[in-house]
């Protein structure tokens, strides 16, 4: 599979997008669309055909050893195939929410999604580092134009503190290769190369920090959270869609493929702190989620809470004879509870989104019975709060239970904490499902319009694949399993 | 003098006989089309002959001049820029200088572009002090060209002043170092020496340049020029300007080693960390965008001087030259394409566009415009995809490997202030306009739009794929001083 060219691909498509404008002011939505679909069936035919996984190298800035290597395996695989699926659901959320500038928009969906994927198949730190920038610009600019009222606050708060952290990171890594360098005189960003940097313990453990810093803030965890809500809550759905269904993701991915396996003696003395923050996570994100009275900045929160279970699971060493290794099970969970909470949060952003196209408010005390009037729309909300809040036979519930298995070997009362959790789960997503959709119809909103056909069929794909996770995730686990071993070197 | 050194000098000879022909030609027949062609010519000419000039190999001119690749890699920058100016300029002066007198500029700026390639190949004082009089001298009256209006005339009086101060203590500074050493040719070692005149001599040096390149505290003079000064002009004072100041100090530098010595390193480096930090702050509290990146061409200068500090920090001086070649050729691109932009939209308006209110909308108004100021924004800003981010990486490497923790931490902290401002200038781009003050910059200037276009695509262009650059800088590192 040639992954250069799927990047390309996407990048030409917002081009292409964006030019069509011209042509027809609708234009750019199925060019944005079809490019998505393309792709996706590109990387699904691979997958079917068992050659996705790929390796590429390009000579790139040869003065710092700096190389295009891209390089697909079962991890990065079913990222990339989400990254695209959750493209055309993020299209398809905004089919007519923008006005104005709607080749723009297609251009700047189409540029994230191109960096998400060079994240996620990049393996020169350099080239990495490129990519996760490259993602930042068109998310700004997708908040900064069509965001909704607090848009300016919120673009460059979301901007700031995933660049600084950003910052640290490039610190780091350049740190990090300068080390590499001096010990071997072999000057590389290859990540590859890297694995066998040796380094002083002190040495690591500052540069650890410094690449945990930065996928953290995106996670993100307590206390680096707070450029979320505001975020989420002021992009458009589609933005909204991404950042949560893919962003957050590219977090988690980090600390799996680079945090961990580049600095694993530093990671296993700090996991307990990582551990804590992650449980600190889930309890902070379901109290702040539960005391919310705006649809999207609960669904916010939410996600807070989500991602400490990856966080939690991801650094959950455990000693086996009498040293601390990597967990596979918590690993397993963390990667299935991206997937699964990918699909779920995507979901109910997009009926958020839905919900303020029809209703103009995002305040749950303005709605209301909305269940007689949107049957549909009822039904899908119920299905997602109940996947989010960890239902046994949906996917996210297998995730978080492999997660808080593996965690129970590394620390019993994070455990205890964390699945208290899955209890304050529960009370928020019923308490969002009851607040909006039951209880008496508020008589201020006449009539809404239910989903269409074409709302519809991306939510029932999205019901089947939580289904298929929820009931048979063996073929994910195998994906991720050959990934996960790589990492299960003692340290 | 033998044929080699002919030919090395070729560049200047060329430049100073169209300049003569310039001359000539604007007594005779007054026609601004015709000035700015002879112009384009001269400097077209000039730089096609840095080649030639180059292959001759380091050529020292009697001691005087030291004409080198090193040298040739900031003519051809400073040509460049000349080059940027005066198609910015076209238009501009069309608008906003009286028929009279529209070609003496383009006198102005071949003398100063010749002024600066003197400072890039100084190895004298004598000639450091020429080169530099004669761009300074040039720019009082740049600055002062567009007749309505005090700013401009302030601005001028203001760097006159200034200038004239800093470069009078400047020379001081080498009467001081000449009466210790006996020679004014660069490479009067300081090593272990405690002789008062010397080391006072060196430090009101540094002062001097320290006040061109306009760093802090020698920076208050900067956003007032900036802000008075015409748009095009600005642009060539931000990078031409402070880039010869630059070349003669790294060849200074490194022929002197001048920062070995412990006192003057630490001092430097505490210039640079304030530079770097206040520059960022002050720029945060400008509504003017002249005066923003008055400020963050302080800070940008600041940046820099990791690179200049590195002459005596590394083993060998060769990565910080390379380094801050690169740094400065990714500065003048970003520089020049935000100050064009600026131009194409002052053109038709009575004042320059300055406030940022004036660039409400403009994303919808003028996308080509937008584009090229957000590609500069975010050059400044160190983003990826950017020549900037390259530069800033640049930095980074270098300043690893020679251990200067503090600036780093330094250079981080600022890039991480700047970041606010810069997205500032892009979000103002982006926001509709909710008055008429936005500037509608009613006469279309299409060699402008070009101009700036073109800078707009280099930004990006080196960002993706910087190795062109970065063999240009190693070349001229390679060849430097012979």
């Amino acid at each position: 599979m040639n992954i250069l060219a799927l990047i390309l691909f996407l990048l030409l498509g917002g081009i292409v997008a964006w030019a069509s404008e011209r042509v027809h002011p609708n234009a750019p939505r199925w060019v944005g669309l079809l490019a998505f679909v393309a792709a996706g069936l590109y990387v699904a035919n691979a997958w079917a055909g068992g050659y996705a996984y790929a390796n590429q190298y390009i000579e790139w800035i040869p003065r710092f050893g700096i190389n295009v290597i891209l390089s697909m395996d079962g991890l990065s695989l079913m990222l990339v195939a989400l990254t695209l699926f959750l493209g055309v659901v993020a299209i398809v959320s905004s089919w007519t929410e923008t006005e104005r500038g709607r080749g723009f928009f297609q251009f700047n969906i189409l540029w994230v999604m191109a960096g998400v994927v060079g994240v996620f198949t990049a393996l020169d730190l350099f080239l990495f580092f490129f990519f996760w920038e490259v993602m930042l610009i068109p998310m700004y600019f997708l908040i900064a134009i069509w965001g909704h009222e607090g848009r300016a606050y919120a673009a460059m708060k979301f901007f700031l503190f995933t660049q600084i952290s950003g910052l640290l990171m490039l610190f780091a890594i350049l740190a990090l290769v300068y080390f590499h360098y001096a010990a071997t005189g072999l000057l590389t960003f290859n990540y590859n190369d890297l694995l066998d940097a040796e380094l002083s313990g002190d040495v690591a453990f500052w540069l650890m920090l410094g690449f945990f810093v930065a996928f953290v803030v995106k996670l993100p965890a307590v206390p680096f959270h707070t450029w979320l809500p505001d975020a989420h809550t002021q992009a458009p759905t589609a933005g909204s869609v991404i950042l949560a269904g893919i962003l957050l993701k590219t977090g988690a991915y980090g600390l799996i493929r680079f945090v961990v396996p580049l600095f694993p003696e530093a990671s296993a003395d700090f996991a307990w702190w990582a551990m804590f923050l992650g449980a600190l996570s889930i309890l902070y994100g379901g109290y702040m989620a539960y005391s919310q009275s705006d649809f999207k900045r609960l669904v916010a929160y939410s996600s807070v809470a989500h991602m400490g279970f990856v966080l939690l699971g991801v650094f959950a060493f455990h000693e086996v004879d009498g040293r601390l290794v990597t967990n596979e099970l918590g690993m397993q969970g963390a990667i299935v509870t991206m997937i699964a909470h990918g699909f779920s949060t995507a979901a109910l952003f997009m009926m958020a989104g839905a919900l303020q196209e029809r209703l103009h408010t995002r305040e749950m005390s303005r709605m209301g019975g909305l269940w007689v009037r949107a049957p549909r729309m009822g039904v899908v909300t119920m299905f997602f709060v109940v996947a989010s809040v960890g239902m046994p036979g949906l996917g996210n519930f297998v995730g978080e239970f492999l997660v808080l298995v593996g965690a129970f070997q590394a620390s019993i009362p994070l455990t205890v904490a964390s699945a208290l959790g899955v209890v304050v789960a529960a009370v928020y997503g019923l308490a969002l499902l009851q607040r909006s959709f039951q209880g008496t119809p508020n008589p201020d909103i006449p009539a809404m319009r239910d989903f269409g056909w074409r709302e519809m069929i991306v939510m029932v794909l999205m019901m089947l694949a939580l289904v298929w996770i929820g009931v048979y995730p063996q073929p994910l686990l195998d994906l991720s399993e050959p990934v996960i071993e790589t990492l299960w070197v003692a340290p | 003098m033998n044929a080699a050194a002919w030919s090395a000098l070729l560049p200047y000879l060329v430049l100073t006989g169209s300049l003569l022909v310039l001359l000539l030609a604007v007594s005779f027949r007054r026609s601004h089309a015709l000035a700015l062609w002879l112009t384009l010519a001269a400097l077209a000419a000039t730089l096609a002959s840095l080649p030639a000039s180059t292959a001759a190999g380091a050529q020292n001119i009697d001691g005087f001049l030291m004409i080198d690749a090193f040298a040739n890699f900031f003519n051809g920058l400073f040509l460049l820029a000349g080059i940027v100016t005066a198609l910015l300029g076209f238009r501009y002066l069309e608008r906003r200088a009286s028929r009279e007198h529209r070609e003496e500029f383009y006198i102005l700026l071949l003398s100063a572009t010749l002024g600066a390639m003197t400072m890039a190949s100084a190895a004298h004082f004598a000639a450091f002090l020429l080169g530099l009089e004669i761009v300074s001298i040039s720019l009082y009256a740049m600055i002062a060209y567009p007749e309505e209006g005090q700013a401009p005339l302030e601005a001028a009086l203001k760097y006159l002043v200034l200038s004239g101060v800093a470069s009078t203590t400047m020379l001081f500074g080498m009467a001081l170092v000449y009466a210790s050493t006996g020679t004014m040719a660069f490479g009067a070692v300081l090593g272990a020496s405690t002789d008062p005149l010397l080391i006072g001599g060196q430090v009101m040096i540094l002062a001097g340049v320290a006040f061109k390149l306009s760093l802090v505290p020698f920076h208050m003079w900067t956003p007032d020029v900036y802000q008075g000064a015409p748009a095009p002009v600005t642009g060539f004072v931000a990078t031409v300007s402070k880039g010869g100041v630059l070349a003669v100090l790294l060849r200074y530098l490194v022929e002197t080693d001048l920062l070995s010595h412990e006192a003057l390193f630490l001092a430097v480096s505490l210039i640079a960390i304030v530079s770097m930090v206040v520059g960022n702050l002050l720029a945060l509290l400008q509504d003017n965008l002249k005066r923003i990146l008055a400020y963050s061409s302080i800070a940008h200068i600041g940046y820099l001087l990791i690179a200049v500090l590195l002459v005596s920090a590394l083993a060998t001086p060769a990565m910080a030259l390379e380094t801050g070649m690169f740094y400065l050729a990714g500065y003048f691109l970003m520089t020049l394409a935000a100050f064009g932009a600026m131009t194409v939209l002052s053109t038709g308006a009575p004042t320059d566009a300055e406030s940022l209110s004036a660039y409400a909308g403009l994303f919808w108004r003028r996308p080509v415009l937008a584009a090229v100021l957000t590609a500069a924004a975010l050059s400044l800003a160190g983003i990826p995809l950017t020549v900037g981010f390259i530069a800033k990486f640049y930095l980074f490497a270098a300043g690893i490997e020679g251990e200067l923790w503090a600036l780093l931490w330094a250079l981080v902290i600022g890039s991480a202030i700047g970041i606010y401002y810069y997205l500032r200038i892009v979000f103002s781009m982006i926001r509709t306009a909710e008055d008429e003050t936005a500037a509608e910059g009613g006469a279309r200037s299409f060699e402008g739009l070009a101009t700036a276009s073109v800078l707009g695509a280099g930004i990006v262009a080196y960002g993706i794929y910087p190795t062109p650059l970065i063999d240009m800088a190693r070349e001229a590192v390679r060849a430097f001083g012979g």
